[in-house]
């Protein structure tokens, strides 16, 4: 019903006749709830005690929500900030990680003639901070959590990104002090992050951030340290090299990313 | 309150049960905890009984898709669970409270409600009405912003039956609910389950054959992992004799169900 209401009608509504259908009852409805101006005209309309008693509702429950507790504010980014708060137990891991650059760093500035540190450590720098992102031994509510479409690789990558937005930034720091260009890092280090994602959901995200981190001590780390000699493997000529093994390694993860989905007791 | 009917919500149904199970096994460690189910539960609530050891916690953990079950067949809503699918959009409209629920003791219940909502994906939007609604209906709403360290043992149960609701879901899961809830708790929650049970399948584990009697339309009668017995609490109630253990003729009918099934797997 598009037109006004007629006095006839309302005062006919108001006084509750059954002789009114259902279809104009719902039409007058319908009209009722988007016009003003009829809405003004059914307050004429009705008798004294009506008003009396729609007054006496309005002030009690104006009285009761006053008493109440006040509507909640929703902060939006204080949820979105609260989120991250479930992954604190990669704070411990960070502060690790970032005494070692550190070390690697004043070892570097006492001893230019050796191989760099802070270049042999970089590769394998964030690896057990995303370790313990991933960990049912940290989140007290994993069993929760994974029966939530959200689990899964994409969880465990956005985490993944937060570690790496806090860490690339102090590995720049660090390799600029010990004057290593990121064009000798930055992708081996993608490429071993990339490599626990992909290895992780079969044997555990931890159990894979301690086997590449030994692989790459035993395979790199302990010969540049004996035979003085920088590896080959961390040189700008050897960066597409990394580039393919980053697009490999990405690649298996994404094929492997069922193995995230279920509750398993090896991470 | 009202809510926005999705077209998906009033799409015509293509399966016939909920949840459906035809030889399932599930590993717990390296024993089959459920070793070959058969289960059809429609819509109401279905309470699962069997002694300790029955394999019920391993069973909800398969229906709650947290476990890959070793053997046989497992479809949710239509869906087939036991393959390595993709899970999203059966895990939607699933609600689980495992036995042992964790929780982060800094969050507050509003905040760990709205955490698992972000986590279920629901739409941001409905988030903070559909997190009161859950809160209010387990009977939270004067804790809602008190931080979970400072709960007792049933009302963290409560945030715990409250995050399961909260994306009301098609499907519910719900390992021992009642433990920690004083009598007057419990009586609310069966109501809630009441209400829960009319448009949704409910499975709540418990070990109090009374919970079962008063709340549930369907008994789920599993032991040794596979399912003893299904009916309703009435026909339950009649098989018990005089002489079976317990103190209510429901007990008397799982006692007597049991050790007819015992007898008969030796
Ligand atoms: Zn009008």
């Amino acid at each position: 019903m598009n037109t006004h209401a007629n006095a006839d009608l309302l005062a006919r509504y108001v006084a509750g006749d059954p002789g009114l259908d259902d279809a104009t009852l719902w039409s007058l409805e319908t009209h009722l709830e988007s016009c003003r101006a009829c809405r003004a005209r059914l307050g004429t309309t009705m008798d004294g005690g009506t008003v009396a008693l729609l007054d006496r509702v309005h002030r009690e429950l104006g009285q009761r929500i006053a008493a109440g507790p006040a509507p909640y504010r929703r902060r939006r980014w204080w949820s979105f900030g609260r989120r991250w708060t479930v992954a604190w137990s990669v704070l411990p891991w960070l502060a690790v990680t970032v005494g070692m650059l550190a070390t690697a760093l004043l070892f570097d500035r006492a001893y230019p003639q050796y191989p760099s540190m802070v270049l042999l450590v970089a590769p394998v720098a964030p690896l057990f901070s995303v370790a313990a992102a991933w960990s049912r031994r940290a989140d007290p509510a994993w069993e929760l959590l994974t029966a939530t479409p959200r689990a899964g690789l994409w969880l465990l990558l956005r985490r993944t990104l937060a570690v790496l937005a806090v860490l690339i930034p102090l590995l720049m720091l660090a390799g600029w002090r010990a004057g290593q260009s990121p064009a000798r890092w930055l992708l081996p280090c993608l490429v071993f992050t990339a490599a626990t994602l992909a290895l992780g959901g079969r044997i555990g995200v931890q159990r894979a951030a301690y086997v590449l981190t030994a692989a790459w001590a035993a395979g790199v780390m302990v010969p540049t340290v004996a035979e003085r000699e920088p590896s080959a493997l961390l040189q700008p000529g050897s960066q597409p090299g990394w580039a393919l093994a980053l697009a490999v390694v990405g690649a298996i993860a994404l094929l492997r990313r069922a193995d995230y989905r279920r509750l398993t007791s090896r991470n | 309150m009202v809510r926005t009917v999705s077209a998906a919500e009033t799409a015509p149904q293509t399966y016939a049960w909920p949840v459906k199970a035809e030889g399932l096994r599930v590993q717990a460690g390296r024993h089959l905890a459920v070793n070959g189910l058969d289960l059809a539960l429609g819509t109401g609530v279905h309470g699962l009984l069997g002694p300790n050891g029955a394999g019920k916690t391993t069973m909800m953990r398969a229906l709650a898709t947290v476990v890959r079950p070793a053997d046989g067949r497992l479809e949710l809503l239509g869906q087939p669970v036991h393959t390595r699918a993709d899970l999203r959009g059966v895990r939607r409209a699933l609600g689980y409270l495992p036995q042992h629920f964790g929780f982060y003791p800094r969050f507050t219940v509003r905040e760990f409600v709205e955490y698992m909502a972000w986590l279920k994906e629901m739409p941001a939007g409905d988030v903070p009405g559909a997190v009161q609604r859950a809160i209010e209906r387990v009977g939270l709403a004067d804790r809602a912003d008190k931080k979970m360290k400072t709960l007792s043992g049933g009302m963290l149960r409560r945030v715990g039956i409250a995050q399961a609701i909260v994306n009301d879901p098609q499907i519910l899961l719900l390992d021992e609910p009642t433990v920690g809830l004083d009598p007057e708790q419990r009586m609310t929650f069966r109501d809630l389950l009441r209400e829960l049970g009319a448009d949704t399948c409910v499975l709540v584990s418990t070990h109090l054959v009374e919970d079962v009697v008063a709340a549930c339309t369907d008994v789920v009668l599993v032991d040794t992992g596979r399912l003893v017995w299904q009916g309703t609490p009435q026909e339950l109630a009649r098989w018990g004799a005089a002489g079976d253990a317990g103190d209510s003729p429901a007990e008397r009918g799982y006692s007597a169900l049991l050790r007819t099934h015992r007898a008969g797997t030796r």
